[in-house]
């Protein structure tokens, strides 16, 4: 488990769209106002920093639906989930996205997996076949987000501050910031981190996760749950594997034995081989998802 | 950290029901596969209670298994370790549950 994070009540989040350089840092306040309660279906203008301001309804749930306690003298029942309001905003990004025709997807790993080499190559290469846009959550730096836009790819950052991962509230914002094309796909990239990450759903349709075999190929079994939530892995590095210790066998058992459905996929950022078997993968579950939404407004 | 993160979600959901009482007791349901340590839970939780109605609060974690259904035999088990196997060797299991992560009662005074 990550032990130098303090996360993650998103106050001193930052949002940056690195194109204009406009910057936005949440405070408590704002964060408590956004999603105050009592005030359902009221039209209200974001304090935007990215032009155009817009205002539009939307509606607050109530964090407490109808109280669910009953009193016992002086015990009160709640069986209320913890991460319910996560959830809550993470069901509303996914609506959100699904009435575009956008798939988010939510990429996963520890630190120095080449994840954002992975995301660049993938933006290089499949520009003019797919429109992709990218969220970079990172505690501090904006050099990701900054690598991302040299590829000519729309990026918003996201610093995290302390915060270990993204949660579904911070990427709303995000999403509205980014303002994603229909039939296009997010790539939201995850702080890195192979616990913390797994726990929070931000609306995304699947979570991938890339393993590099610099790493070693017990990984699945360390983080079980992280590769238990992820429709697909990656094996990243492929073409430093005559170098290392890894096997790449055991490694994709391992994997299944916590997630018996995984996908595996090998490929190197770096020489491209494989990354072909990815790109298809990612279009197939593109295609499947216009095909919902086309599907979904006939009906 | 996320149980940091776990933690004050718990809070400001009990402080919402206490409307100013003190609480005196919470109650949590945290099943063994949700990838929560209870430990850091507790130590989180003496640092987020400062300051709110639920400082000096006693915190109770039950901790409630998965179950599983061996896809190869048939079986089935509670769970209790995410890694665990059937008894036939089979890692193809169906989990259910064990995932829980739910504020059960409070006690306020
Ligand atoms: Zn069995």
């Amino acid at each position: 488990m990550c032990t130098t994070c303090g996360c993650s009540n998103m106050e001193g989040v930052i949002i940056t769209d690195p194109a204009s350089g406009a910057m936005r840092i949440l405070t408590k306040a704002e964060r408590d106002h956004m999603h105050a309660e009592g005030h359902p279906g009221h039209p209200h203008a974001h304090t935007a920093i990215y032009a155009p301001a817009h205002t539009h309804p939307h509606t607050h749930e109530a964090v407490v639906e109808a109280i669910p306690a009953a009193l016992h003298g002086t015990t009160i029942a709640l069986e209320q989930e913890i991460l319910s309001k996560n959830r809550r905003i993470a069901e509303r990004n996914r609506g959100w996205l699904s009435s575009r025709g956008v798939l988010a997807l939510n990429l996963v790993s520890s630190p120095g997996s080449g994840k954002t080499s992975l995301l660049e190559r993938t933006l290089r290469d499949l520009r003019g076949r797919v429109t992709m846009s990218v969220i970079e959550g990172d505690q501090e730096t904006m050099n990701d987000a900054e690598r991302i836009r040299a590829t000519g790819c729309k990026a918003i950052q996201i610093n995290t501050g302390k915060g270990c991962h993204l949660e579904a509230e911070i990427v709303g914002e995000a999403l509205a910031a980014l303002d994603a094309p229909a039939d296009s796909v997010v790539m939201i990239e995850n702080v890195g981190n192979l616990v913390c990450p797994a726990l929070f759903d931000l609306g995304e349709r699947a979570k991938i996760v890339i393993l590099s075999v610099t790493e070693g190929d017990d990984k699945p079994l360390k983080y079980p749950h992280m590769f238990h939530a992820s429709e697909l892995m990656l094996i990243n590095k492929m073409d430093l594997l005559p170098y290392v210790d890894f096997d790449v066998e055991r490694c994709i058992a391992n994997a299944r034995q916590v997630n018996p459905n995984i996908q595996a996929l090998r490929v190197s950022a770096t020489t491209g081989a494989g990354m072909e078997d990815w790109y298809h993968w990612l279009q197939d579950l593109l295609h499947s998802s216009q095909m919902g939404r086309l599907v979904h407004s006939a009906v | 950290m996320h149980e940091l993160s776990i933690t004050r979600n718990v809070v400001a959901i009990v402080s919402e029901h206490a409307q100013q009482r003190k609480v005196l007791r919470v109650t949590l349901e945290v099943g063994e596969l949700s990838a929560i340590m209870p430990e850091a839970i507790r130590f989180c939780f003496d640092i987020c209670t400062q300051g709110t109605p639920l400082e000096g609060a006693r915190l109770d974690i039950m901790q409630t298994p998965g179950s599983a259904t061996c896809r190869d035999c048939g079986a089935e088990f509670a769970l209790h370790d995410i890694l665990a196997r059937c008894v036939c060797g089979g890692t193809h299991l169906v989990r259910r549950g064990g995932d829980e992560l739910n504020i059960k009662e409070m006690e306020v005074a």
